[in-house]
């Protein structure tokens, strides 16, 4: 139990990363997952922050700043004005219910902690012991768009992976190279306004947002 | 054995036993405040038991003996409960006794007679307050026992006073994992003392309530001491959460000198508890009663949780 300060906070923002992911798995609510989504990018900023200070690496200010803007501002505002002109407020459908999902969370983790086990012994960060953590997320957020029916949850869920890549990221090798995180920042908030434009399209021509609308191919 | 030891155990079982009431008093009056109300004061829950002791105790012709006796046995179980938790100090000689795993047993011994008597009767609803009240107890005890074994794998024993001593003693660690137990425990403390988002502590009415239904028939010195019994459980609750997430301020064993201090900083520490449970209880509505599985399902999980986080981030692999 030798760790330093620094480290002790890390493996706390990552256990605060894992609650979030395990909150959102259970939310029933849109607008409360996309305060969770919101809340889990201001613990990630806050992470390669203290990431950044205690190996001081400069570029990594700079990532956290961009996940703080782009996470925590731009994406839940994007989502929130998403959900405004869709009028979906009060979504609640799951495939399997919640429960049972969260049991599947469980051993979701476990298999994750245990296959990042071998892995941080190799890495040589002062972060490697998170990387469980940051694969459990990954995971989490995967099984969380697997058991959501509509469109909105999944696309939260499709974006709280990227947040737990990141977080990958940042615990395997101290982040992506700049071009690579820039890209990807890009590419999310690109791809948030195209699942906008899309979430329209699905529901005018179904009446609905439900994916299983989806499987049909043919007008009958 | 020192005679000290007796002392210490002595005062924090009566300081414990006797701020209870107080507590529920404090918990009341900050939800009457915050509902812009005037509030009953602090002193009504020892006025209402003052009241309930001086009356004539009415009791059902086809009550058993079973009836009778549950208060005392409620009472005294939740008594023993409160005098393992460390309040004050570390030196309880009870605490040798009986560690965690004994406490919930001791909760779950009380429950058990609680239910029985609320069946006694025969009433409808004596016996529904009981079936429910088991519902949520058969889960929140597991919830609560993994909560125990996060703490008791850091400090590696199961017994309070040495987790306190590991805890709050040692040089500062943040412990993860303590992050996944806080939130479990406070769930479960909310199920197991019938506070809102499971139980109303406020109704009667028949659909919603579980405590108040089994202890319905209850009178005079018999619910008296229920309602004594209820209010330690939550005093016990409170400071289990203190000794295991805050111990901070809580004197080592043998330190005289410390005791003023320790009783000023518990004072602190149980108000702020019993402002934010009114505050919690203020911003959550009370739940649909197959919603509470979930609820406590949840708490487990994020106990286990602990626990697996625990063997991840602070058992150094090296």
């Amino acid at each position: 139990m030798s760790l330093s300060f620094t480290n002790q906070l890390i493996d706390l923002m990552a256990a605060l990363l894992l609650l979030i992911a395990f909150a959102m798995l259970s939310q029933r609510r849109i607008l409360r997952l996309i305060h969770l989504f919101a809340a889990q990018g201001l613990v990630l900023a806050v992470n390669t922050f203290i990431v950044a200070y205690a190996i001081a690496r400069p570029e990594l200010y700079i990532s956290a700043l961009i996940t703080l803007v782009l996470k925590v501002i731009v994406l839940p505002w994007l989502l929130h004005r998403l959900i405004d002109r869709l009028n979906v407020r009060w979504d609640v459908e799951t495939l399997i219910n919640i429960p049972t999902t969260l049991l599947v969370g469980i051993v979701v983790v476990i298999i994750a902690f245990n296959l990042a086990l071998p892995i941080s012994h190799l890495a040589g960060t002062i972060t490697r012991s998170t990387l469980g953590i940051a694969m459990a997320s990954v995971l989490l957020s995967f099984l969380m768009m697997i058991t959501r029916r509509k469109a909105v949850p999944q696309v939260i869920g499709f974006l709280a992976m990227e947040n737990g890549l990141f977080f990958a990221a940042t615990s395997a090798t101290y982040g992506m190279p700049m071009v690579v995180e820039l890209g990807i920042g890009l590419d999310v908030l690109v791809a948030t306004f195209i699942f906008g434009i899309f979430f329209f399209q699905i529901r005018e021509t179904f009446d609905s947002l439900d994916i299983h609308h989806l499987e049909k191919l043919k007008d009958k | 054995m020192n005679p000290g030891y007796f002392v210490s155990q002595l005062l924090q079982t009566l300081l414990a036993v006797f701020l209870a009431p107080l507590m529920l008093g404090w918990v009341n009056q900050c939800r009457a405040w915050l509902q812009n109300k005037s509030g009953p004061g602090l002193l009504q829950p020892y006025r209402l038991l003052l009241k309930l002791f001086l009356k004539d105790a009415v009791i059902a012709h086809n009550a058993s003996w079973l009836f009778r006796l549950a208060p005392y046995v409620v009472f005294s179980g939740m008594v023993l409960a409160v005098s393992i938790v460390p309040v004050l100090a570390t030196d309880l000689p009870f605490s040798p006794a009986a560690d965690v795993i004994a406490l919930v047993g001791l909760f779950a011994t009380a429950r058990v007679f609680m239910a029985l008597a609320g069946m006694d009767i025969g009433t409808a609803f004596g016996s529904m307050g009981a079936r429910r009240e088991m519902l949520v107890a058969s889960l929140a005890e597991p919830a609560l026992l993994m909560v125990f074994f996060t703490p008791a794998l850091i400090s590696q024993s199961t017994a309070l006073t040495t987790i306190v001593e590991a805890l709050g003693h040692r040089e500062l660690t943040l412990y993860p994992s303590m992050a996944f137990a806080a939130v479990a425990f406070l769930m479960v403390l909310l199920a197991e003392n019938a506070r809102i988002p499971v139980d109303n502590p406020a109704t009667h009415l028949e659909l919603t309530m579980i405590h108040e239904a089994m202890i319905l028939e209850y009178s005079a010195r018999h619910l008296a001491l229920m309602e004594w019994a209820h209010a330690i459980k939550l005093m016990t609750y409170i400071s289990i959460g203190i000794a295991l997430f805050v111990p901070w301020g809580i004197a080592q064993a043998g330190d005289w000198a410390m005791m003023p201090l320790s009783v000023g900083v518990l004072i602190v520490k149980l108000a702020l508890a019993g402002a934010g449970l009114a505050g919690l209880e203020m911003v959550s509505a009370k739940m649909r009663i197959f919603r509470v599985p979930e609820f406590l399902g949840m708490a487990f999980l994020l106990a286990v949780l602990g626990m697996l986080t625990h063997f991840l981030l602070e058992v150094n692999p090296t």
